[in-house]
């Protein structure tokens, strides 16, 4: 599903590179938390699998394919088959719930017939079933956060990339958001998600990757949160 | 689907940039105006010149009684002034001879560049005269016999006047070698460097509305950037997400096109042929048509529609990371 092979990142007028020398393989259907002090080169891994940044050395393999070969043109035809969910939800907040949901599709050109029926679904799906017109300001964070997970799901895509999806959140809300990112997993999506929630990835015991300076420091599976920061 | 999101998309842009937007269409408005403008009037000024120039001849004014006799009364002045310079000089020796006339006819026809040649008895050119000038107080003191014989020559080549001057001024029995194009020309110097002027108004109003498009387009890319950052992450095609941003450019373009084309139609109507009537009122100048004008304005809207779009577009990759 992913494969890194002794990727490298560096920024320009950056002297030490964000990432370094990462390998690693990701299998479909997998749960991945991606742990590390900010800095550590977490959102540069994520944002070359979504290919908003291209590696510096070696290979980044996404979906079978390699992202150095994937033209410019071709590359919104593979984020249609990732789903990515942020700290901030990043909902518009003049559109409605459903609207917001329904735009994700709307934009990929999806006829309309399918859209109205995806979006009740999957905001049955993650639990906001019943508030299909309300709008992003009338919600709680948790709820929010929910609708921009039912956006990044609604395509079915077969990776999520959630950074940091509770950092906006308590902890009780977050258990919620972390049962539906479990579920989601099961569907047989694989997720990938950047936290710094110690108590979540301890409760989860899921595979953890560790970055630290850009490096590959620890891939544990059922693993924990690790050191103290 | 595609087609109604995208409208509602451009919609809300243009009334988010409300004041660029007037701006934009405004600039556009009197740059293609302008250009429209220079268009009609550079066609203008064509057929005026093929009209003008086909009437114009070159024409070879020959010497009469009253020539001859001036000019030599002004040669017996011991002081010597130069009066009337070419009767100074030509006429010395009496008027046209038959001969004269013959020969220069003949030579005349033998030239190549020569189209036709008309002769225009003394009678006919009073007769012509009074026609034009009869009600004047002048016209009633002047005689058949003050009247000069004339060659009307027509050339094929109007621009090669100069070869008829030079061969006939001065010879006997001519008086003066008249070239009328001489004088409409310095009219269409002047046309000439209005239009010039107007085209370079345009170019300058031209590269303001260029400038307010990108810096629209800038505004609009920053104002929608959370739409197009979450269009880009659900993998919407750099196309989709560009297509707006241009839309709304185009349609900006394309209402500033049809303000130009009102006013160019406008123009015509109140200004050529009814309000101020030149029409009537300048007769001498054959005025375009509607056909003309009209025939201008697809160009209007087609550059009014394309340009705005291309400014968008490539604005759109500076400001808009796709």
């Amino acid at each position: 599903m992913i494969r890194f092979d002794s990727v490298s990142k560096s920024y320009p007028k950056q002297n030490r590179p964000a990432l370094r020398d990462v390998s690693l393989d990701i299998a479909k259907g997998e749960f991945v938390f991606l742990v590390g002090s900010s800095g550590s080169g977490k959102s540069t891994f994520l944002r070359l699998i979504l290919r908003e940044e291209r590696a510096s050395h070696g290979q980044v393999h996404v979906l079978g394919k390699d992202l150095a070969k994937l033209s410019n043109w071709k590359v919104p035809q593979m984020r249609r088959q990732l789903g990515t969910v942020f700290q901030d939800f990043r909902l518009l907040p003049n559109k409605t719930v459903a609207e917001n949901v329904a735009f994700a599709q709307e934009v990929i050109g999806k006829p309309r017939g399918e859209i109205r029926k995806a979006v009740p679904q999957v905001l049955e799906l993650v639990g906001l079933g019943g508030k299909e017109q309300r709008m992003p300001g009338e919600l709680s964070g948790g709820e929010q956060q929910r609708v921009a997970i039912a956006r990044a799901f609604v395509n079915r895509p077969a990776l999520l990339i959630a950074d940091e999806p509770t950092g906006n959140l308590d902890p009780q809300t977050s258990v919620g958001i972390m049962k539906l990112l479990d579920r989601i997993n099961r569907t047989g999506t694989t997720v990938i998600m950047a936290t710094h929630d110690q108590q979540i990835v301890d409760q989860m015991r899921k595979r953890v990757i560790e970055l630290e300076q850009g490096r590959l420091v620890r891939d544990q599976s059922r693993g924990v949160y690790g050191y103290q920061h | 689907m595609r087609a109604q999101f995208v409208m509602s998309e451009i919609g809300v842009g243009l009334r988010r940039n409300l004041t660029m937007t007037f701006a934009v269409i405004i600039s556009v408005a009197l740059s293609l105006a302008l250009f429209g403008g220079s268009l009609l009037m550079r066609e203008q000024v064509s057929k005026m010149k093929g009209y003008w120039y086909d009437k114009a001849n070159v024409t070879i004014y020959l010497c009469n009684k009253q020539d001859a006799q001036e000019a030599s009364e002004s040669n017996t002045k011991a002081d010597g002034t130069p009066t009337q310079a070419a009767g100074v000089t030509t006429c010395l020796k009496g008027a046209v001879t038959a001969d004269q006339k013959k020969q220069i006819e003949t030579e005349l026809k033998q030239m190549d560049l020569v189209k036709s040649v008309a002769y225009e008895s003394a009678d006919e050119a009073y007769k012509h005269y009074q026609e034009q000038y009869g009600h004047t107080a002048l016209a009633s003191s002047i005689t058949p016999d003050q009247m000069q014989e004339s060659f009307r020559v027509k050339l094929k080549n109007p621009e090669k006047y100069k070869v008829v001057t030079s061969a006939f001024a001065g010879r006997d029995g001519i008086h003066t070698v008249d070239d009328q194009r001489q004088a409409i020309d310095v009219l269409f110097k002047i046309l000439n460097y209005v239009n010039i002027a107007a085209l370079g108004i345009m170019l300058i109003m031209l590269i303001v509305a260029l400038l307010l498009i990108v810096n629209t387009v800038r505004v609009s890319a920053f104002s929608r950037r959370r739409e197009t950052g979450i269009m880009r992450l659900v993998g919407a095609s750099s196309f989709y997400i560009q297509v707006p941003f241009i839309m709304e450019a185009a349609v900006a373009g394309l209402i500033g096109a049809v303000i130009a084309c009102l006013m160019l139609v406008s123009g015509q109507y109140f200004v050529i042929d009814h309000g101020f009537e030149l029409r009537t009122k300048i007769q001498i100048i054959d005025f375009m048509g509607w056909s003309s004008v009209i025939a201008k304005l697809p160009y209007v809207l087609f550059i009014g529609l394309l340009m705005p779009s291309v400014a968008a577009f490539l604005a759109l990759r500076k400001y808009l990371k796709v």
